[in-house]
Order: structure tokens, then sequence, then C-alpha cells
């Protein structure tokens, strides 16, 4: 075997390969041929790195240094240079929150230190196709150690004690969930893998999968050995094609090395997994809508109990975790629940991944101990919000989380703290806004998403959802009226009571914390029908100053319908009856004449 | 008018059953790959088809094509382009993508532009929020996107069209 002199890792997740990592391989491959390297340097693909708004993300190892925003151009710089020369190239080094980080001291930097990385461990070091590279940072060592040293009731007592929660959105205790299973007679027991991911700015599902199949596999079968199951089910989304298509090429390389199968290790356990791919339904995520569109029907919730752990698909006991509840199973396996317990809170053990998106310098995926803080999280990881701009809000949990205002910033991130504040872990999806934001249309956008993707079984959810959302409608329209406010926290409460599943007992917490936290921004916008923010259209309008104009007419010649006049050289003026406030004009006014106001 | 070859949605139905371990659960996969066979949409013969090849009626197989976003009865264009409507693609510039696409393509959300080329949809979350706006076409994602990018692209994408004809 040839002896390699360095690795050269680039990140091919989405978000990368998005950005055009496959023609940056290309050319680095050429390059190294080129110079007739590429005998002794190894160019591995490998899952998400985390920073996926700097991607292209190449890394050089030994030395570990990573590069940002590589190019087909620049990415010979990296071969010419650093692997020929062995001059790092300063200005393509990767940049965090407080600039450059140089080579030598990566992992002391707060975008890496402040990281615990669990069920992340491998991602943007593995090459997730490749079953060696998996086994090579202790893969299957769970497994192999669950199935000839330890009984189902024990890897239970472990998974118990560790104090692992349900990581898509509820919360629940997974060794539990896992007993419960297990306790459910029935000579045939499934396990189902949700990777139904659909919260709005939630990543961290598809981020696994496609960087680190394998541990997936690996958490399912020992759960199966745990619960008495025979099967496993992934749904994924059809969204997610790249996932599925690595899923695909890892449950082949198990089996064929006896991981997945008939008489697992030899040791008479036998397993197997299939991939089902779902087909455009966020309800879908909800645990007994996902068993009927396993079963290949519409993918409408259920009536709780019976849950799924006494009957289950085809009425069988079945388990479902989520992707980042299973990838922090083998972990706990090897290094013990005490291990596990001793990270995070009294009540939120271990970690958390938490997509950062929205108005925040450092977008992409960052895995962090549970009781952080969030200003820990969007300032010291994060980098804070771009533009010197203020931060207004934080919104996790998506379509069924609220809205934290900046005040609160200093609250520890663990599942209790985020439901006092009226908002939820999720699936950790972590939306920053700025100043510029607007909360009633941030609450209207997120019912608008509700409203589409509400099944229609119940009826609360199915009208009372479109109800508020004609309410926003009309606020934000200015014909909001003072009794508007009172009727939607009325219909949020009738929602939250009386809807069947997670959707719609969870639907109208956007629009109820926003409520709670700027409620005088609803009041602006309908006592005074001004939107403070200046989003909403129909309350604002465009103005030129006509002191800063200096009449080059840039500005009418981009409007779109002509609202603008004026004399060259001199200063323009907006017709407001005309003006359909698209901002075409802000963009181009080179002397900051033109400004919004809100009455 | 496109020919539904019914021998064809046999063999397709019949792989499925192949592949899959458990009987119960194989309509929504069947569809998932006649859709594809036919570019992007299941013809309603082709579906009835299925329902007589599962032994189920016509109304399960149509109730399920109606509820999942991802089909259609409708034939699509040959690349469907999903547009992200979620919340981060929302506030980096998505509305403005939208917006370019509709005018370059000269169709709404939901048509096919009259050279069958291209079908225009939104989606829900496509989890390339680090890289949002984000739009998918078929099964590649595109991130980081400007209305002048999607010009490019969707120009790329017509000339690919030409470059295999």
């Amino acid at each position: 075997m040839a002896v390699s002199t360095n690795t050269i890792l680039i990140c091919a997740g989405g978000a990368c390969i998005s950005a055009g990592e496959k023609s940056v391989k290309q050319v680095l491959e050429e390059k190294l041929r080129e110079y007739a390297l590429d005998g002794v340097v190894r160019v591995v693909e490998t899952g998400c790195m985390g920073a996926c708004d700097l991607g292209p993300i190449v890394a050089v190892f030994p030395e570990g240094v990573y590069y940002q925003k590589v190019n087909t151009e620049n990415v010979k710089k990296i071969v010419e240079e650093h692997i020929l020369k062995g001059r790092v190239v300063e200005e393509m080094l990767f940049e965090g929150p407080q600039g450059k980080i140089a080579a030598e001291v990566y992992e002391e930097h707060p975008f890496f230190k402040k990281q615990v990385k669990i069920a992340t461990r491998n991602l943007g070091i593995i090459d997730p196709m490749n079953i060696d590279e998996y086994i090579a940072r202790d893969g299957y060592f769970a497994l192999t150690k669950v199935l000839t040293e330890m009984t189902p009731e024990q890897v239970i007592e472990v998974v118990k004690k560790s104090g692992l929660r349900g990581r898509g959105g509820a919360g629940f205790p997974t060794g539990l969930k896992w007993e419960f299973t297990r306790k459910s007679q029935s000579d045939k027991k499934f396990v189902v893998c949700n990777a139904d991911e659909g919260d709005p700015g939630a990543f961290m599902d598809r981020s696994i999968l496609e960087g680190d199949p394998h541990t997936v596999l690996e958490a399912m079968t020992i759960a199966g050995y745990a619960i008495g199951g025979q099967k496993g089910y992934i749904y994924v989304r059809a969204e997610y094609p790249l996932a599925i298509e690595r899923l695909k090429n890892a449950i082949n390389q198990a089996r064929e090395y006896g991981f997945l199968g008939e008489n697992i290790l030899g040791t008479g356990f036998s397993f197997d997994i299939e991939i089902r791919i779902g087909a455009g339904a966020f309800v879908c995520g909800e645990e007994t809508a996902l068993i009927n569109s396993i079963e290949g029907k519409r993918g409408q919730p259920n009536v709780k109990p019976p849950y799924p752990a006494q009957k289950g698909l085809w009425g069988y006991p079945t388990l479902i975790n989520n992707v980042e509840t299973f990838a922090n199973i083998p972990p706990i396996i090897i290094k013990g629940a005490d291990w596990f317990a001793s990270i995070g809170t009294e009540t939120s053990k271990g970690t958390k991944v938490f997509a950062l998106a929205g108005k925040v310098k450092n977008t992409g995926l960052v895995e962090v101990p549970m009781g952080i803080t969030l200003r820990e999280l969007i300032y010291d990881i994060g980098g804070g919000v771009p533009n010197n701009k203020k931060l207004k809000a934080v919104q996790t949990g998506g379509p069924s989380g609220g809205c934290i205002p900046a005040e609160y910033l200093d609250t520890p991130v663990d599942y209790e703290s985020l439901k006092e504040l009226g908002a939820i872990m999720g699936s950790g999806g972590m939306i920053v806004m700025d100043e510029d934001t607007c909360m009633v249309d941030v609450a209207k956008f997120f019912l608008q998403f509700t409203v589409d993707e509400s099944c229609g079984k119940c009826t609360p959810c199915r009208e009372g959802t479109r109800k508020m959302l004609e309410i926003l409608e009309k606020i934000t329209r200015g014909e909001g009226e003072e009794e508007d406010l009172e009727k939607l926290e009325e219909l949020g409460k009738i929602i939250i009571d009386s809807s069947l599943c997670g959707l719609g007992q969870t639907a109208p917490n956007p629009v109820l914390s926003t409520l709670k936290y700027f409620r005088d921004e609803y009041e602006a916008h309908v006592k005074e029908k001004r939107c403070p923010a200046k989003v909403c259209k129909d309350l604002i309008r465009y103005v030129i100053d006509s002191e800063k104009c200096v009449g080059c007419t840039a500005c009418a010649r981009v409007c779109p319908v002509g609202a603008i006049s004026g004399e060259v050289r001199k200063a323009h003026d907006i017709d407001p009856e005309i003006c359909t406030r698209c901002g075409s004009c802000i963009e181009v006014c080179r002397f900051g004449a033109i400004s919004k106001v809100s009455p | 008018m496109v020919k539904v070859d019914l021998d064809k949605v046999r063999e397709i139905v019949e792989k499925v059953k192949k592949e899959t371990l458990e009987e119960g659960d194989i309509l929504i996969n069947a569809l998932h790959m006649i859709q594809d066979y036919y570019n992007n949409f299941v013809p309603p013969e082709a579906a009835e088809e299925v329902a007589k090849l599962l032994n189920i009626p016509a109304s399960r197989v149509y109730e399920v094509l109606s509820f999942y976003s991802m089909f259609s009865i409708k034939p699509r264009g040959k690349y469907v382009i999903r547009v992200c409507k979620s919340l981060p693609c929302h506030v980096t510039g998505g509305r403005e993508v939208m917006e370019a696409l509709k005018e370059k393509l000269g169709v709404e959300i939901g048509e096919t532009t009259e050279d069958g080329l291209f079908t225009l949809e939104t989606t829900s979350c496509l989890g390339l929020c680090g890289v949002a706006p984000a739009i998918m076409i078929n099964d590649q994602f595109f991130g980081n996107l400007t209305p002048e990018k999607v010009g490019e692209i969707i120009d790329n994408f017509r000339g690919d069209k030409n470059a295999k004809e």
C-alpha cells in the first residue's frame, strides 16, 4: 500500500455540493496528477463539516489546516503552495467568528472549542461511502459489545441511565421508550428511524445521514436487539436524495460485512433494514402519520393511545426514534451511561445539534453541550449578527416553536428552560432574526406553513389555523382591530386543546409567543397602522430625501412601474399610489437618499 | 398525451414487490418508480393498473397520490424546479429568487413551460439553510442563489437539452 503524506478532506455535504464541491474535487485531483502527487496525497469526500456558508471547505491533514470558499481556481494554490512547498495559503484560511484561524490553533478557536461532538463525531472526518473508515473510528464496536457481552435488559438499562431524551422534538426519555417496546408482547416488532426531518431551518438529520450513515444503521440494530425486533425501516424524505443514496450504499456494505442480515457476527441475532421514501408531507414526521405512510397510506395521524410501542406498524409494537437520537447510541454503549450523563444539565443530558440559520454570521451545524446559553451559541460560535445589526429574537423549534426575545439570551438551552419561555427545543433549528424582522410577518409566515401542511383531519387545526392566518393577514394589511389580538389568543388555545397530533397542538406557538413578547409590535400594526420593522408592504412608503438626492436617475430607471419622477440632477420623487414597494430603488441608490418609512 | 405501457407498469410493480421484505407497504414505492419512469408524473391509466395489481380500490391509490405533494397526476416538465419556501430562505432573498424564476420561465407556481422543459413548484425546507436561498432541480441542489444565478442555471439546463438532442 502506498504511503500517503497528506490527506485532503473535502466536504461533500449537500450545502458544499451545491456550492460547487464536485468541480473543485475534479480540479484538485487533476492538479495532483499533474505533479504526480496522486499516489501520495489522498483526497477523501466527507460529510458536512458544519460551516455551510463558507463552503466548499477543504481540510489538509496531518496539519489540520481548514480552507474556506474553495473554488476551481484557488484550489490549485492548495496543491502548488501547501502540498508542494509546505506553505499555508493564508488568504484562504477558514474564518471563524473572531477572524482567520491559523493551523496550529484551530482546535482552540471558539467555533470548534465550545462544540462537543457526539452525534456528529464522524461528520467531516470520514468518507461516508466507505464502511472501513467508520470501523476505524470505533464503528460497529458498540454493536459487537452489545451482541456478545450484554443482555437486552442491560442495553436498555444503559440507555435509561444515560438520560438520553428524544432529539426529534418532544424530548421523551429514550430508554423508557425502548423498555415499553421490549415489554409489549409480540412475535414481531419493528424499529423505525424517523428521518422525515421537515422543520424549516433544521438540517442535522440530513447531515448525519449524509455524513455518517452507518451510525444510524448500527444504532438501529442495537435497538432491534434491545426490544426484540427483527426489522428496521428508515423513513427518509424524498427531498433528501443524497442521504438516500448514501444510506443505500451503507446498507449494502453493512450486509456484506455481516453487520446486517442473518446471524449477525455469528451471534445468532438477525436484523435487517430497509429504506422507505416519503413523498412530501410535513405531517409524516409525526410518528403515527409516519407509520401510516410506511404502510402505503395517506400520512394522517392516529389517536394515541395506543402508542406505537404497543401497536405500531401493521399493529405490531414499534420503536420510533429520530436520527440524531440514534446517532448518540453507539458512543453511549462504548463510553458508558455515566460519561454521557456527566454532560449537560440536570434534566437534559448530553449534547444537542443545532442548525444555525438566518441573520447570523456563521450559518451551519454545531453540536454543543445542553445548558450552553443562547448567547454563547449565537455570539461565540455563530459569530453574532452581521452588518452591526441588533439581534431581535431567536426562533427555535420551527413551526411548532416560538420566538425568544433578545433579553433572554442568557437562558441555558435545555428542554425545560426553552419550554418555560414558550418556545421548544424542537429538532434543533435555530433561526436568528435581527431588527429588520417584523415579528407579525414571522408569525404569519409560520402559520402559512401550518395551513399548507395541516393534513385536514382535525377541524380546529384545518380551519382554526386558516382563520388565524386570515386575522394576521388583515393585521399586516393595516386593517386589524383591537379585538383581533384577543381572538388570536383564544383561537390559539382552542387549537392547542383540541387537535389530535403534535402539528396542531403546537401550530399556534409562533403566534402566541410573539404576542407574548412583541405585543407592542402587534399593537403598532393594529392601532397606529404602522410596521416598526418596516416590512409589511401595505404599511410602509418609500421616500426620497431631497437633500441627499443628486438626481442621477438610477432609481427612476430601475423602477419597474415608473413610480419615480424628476429631472436629471434634481431631487426625485416617488408616487406612493403607483409604487409597489419592491425595494429595487433602495438597492441602486448610491447616495443613501431613499428610505422606508412607516407612517 | 403520454402512451401508457401497462407491461412496464406491471414490471415496475413486480420489481418493487421483489425488493421489499414486507408485503403491505409497496404502494408509495411503486408510485415513486412509476413517476420516475414517466418523467415526473403518474398517468391515471398507470395508477389504475397499480390498483388492479395490488388488489386495492383505485380510490386508495388516488387518495395517496393527492395527499403527497411530490406526486402529480398531471404531466410535469422534464425538470421539476422546487423552490424552498421555508423561513431561512425567505429572509435571505428567496422571494426575489422565486420572482426571477417566474419571470425567466414565464410561468406561475404549479405551471409547466410551453416547451415541456420546466415545472415550477415550491417545497418545504430542503435542509440547505446554510446556503439559503436554495432550490432543487430534479435531484440536484443549488444554493446561495441570487436572481442572476438562477437565470444562469436555467440557461444551462436549456443548453443541456439542446446538447442531448
